[in-house]
């Protein structure tokens, strides 16, 4: 339901003139809601900029949602995928992100 | 990427015949200048709140649209987790907030020149919103008049 709540909000914002760029767990919700910007992110629920205490994969994950803001020419919906930079690994599990640590 | 087979089966069997509110026409505001002078607002749906705000209701039909008011200036670790949901690990964004609320991210972007502002202000929402006609109705647009007000160009949401 989080991922339906901020594509809505985004889309009330982005009405008003305010550009939006949402992050999003669940490609199912993303395509059926349909936010103006969504970028998709290979993460598990309640994960959604990689791991904690971990600001450059923090920052990855911002990057790449800033990236696009700045996409010229793009049209409603632009929904794309995260593909972390190369130095970043993923783990699979809510368990191996904490552990990791 | 998250997928709903990792979800509780009371919620799968649920979400299997829910109906998603869907935007259409899908609206679109292009960024106005770069981002190097843009103002940035985040809202998060993790249910943060600081000590001293109303917690989110957990037993209003069809969930809590509103929203609490975050400073700029927030210390994270201040920021309470109230969200209600059991659908999600709630320890990472316990451990550090930022996980889901990056102000202290969004500072550095700001303080690297990537970002113009980080907004005095920011929103948190609680996501477990089923029947979101309040939200659309009501609190979205008083979050979207909040941050107009503020001059905010740009807005970062962040689901859980």
């Amino acid at each position: 339901m989080c991922n339906q709540t901020v594509s809505l909000i985004a889309a009330e914002l982005e009405r008003q003139g305010i550009s939006t760029v949402t992050l999003l767990l669940l490609r199912e919700v993303g395509e059926a809601v349909r936010p103006p910007r969504a970028l998709f992110v290979p993460f598990p629920h309640g994960y959604p900029l990689d791991r904690p205490d971990d600001p450059p994969r923090q920052r990855a994950v911002l990057e790449a949602a800033l990236r696009l803001l700045e996409e010229t020419g793009a049209r409603p919906p632009l929904l794309v995928e995260y593909r972390p930079p190369k130095a970043l690994a993923i783990e699979a599990s809510p368990a191996d992100r904490l552990g990791a640590l | 990427m998250a997928t709903t087979d990792e979800l509780s089966l009371p919620v799968r069997l649920f979400l299997k015949t829910y109906s998603w509110r869907r935007v259409d026409p899908v609206p679109w505001a292009p960024l106005a200048k770069p981002l190097a002078e843009s103002r940035l607002a985040l809202v998060s749906s993790a249910g943060f709140v600081l000590p001293g705000q109303e917690r989110f209701k957990t037993n209003l039909a069809g969930g809590d649209g509103s929203f609490r008011e975050i400073p700029a200036s927030v210390d994270v670790a201040a920021l309470t987790d109230a969200h209600k949901s059991e659908s999600f690990d709630h320890h990472g964004m316990v451990r550090d907030p930022n996980l889901a609320f990056p102000i202290d991210r969004v500072r550095e972007l700001v303080a690297a020149g990537r970002l113009g502002a980080v907004n005095s202000r920011h929103l948190s929402f609680m996501g477990s919103i089923t029947a979101p006609g309040r939200l659309v109705r009501d609190h979205a647009p008083a979050a979207a008049r909040i941050l107009k007000e503020d001059g905010v160009d740009v807005a970062l949401l962040v689901p859980v």
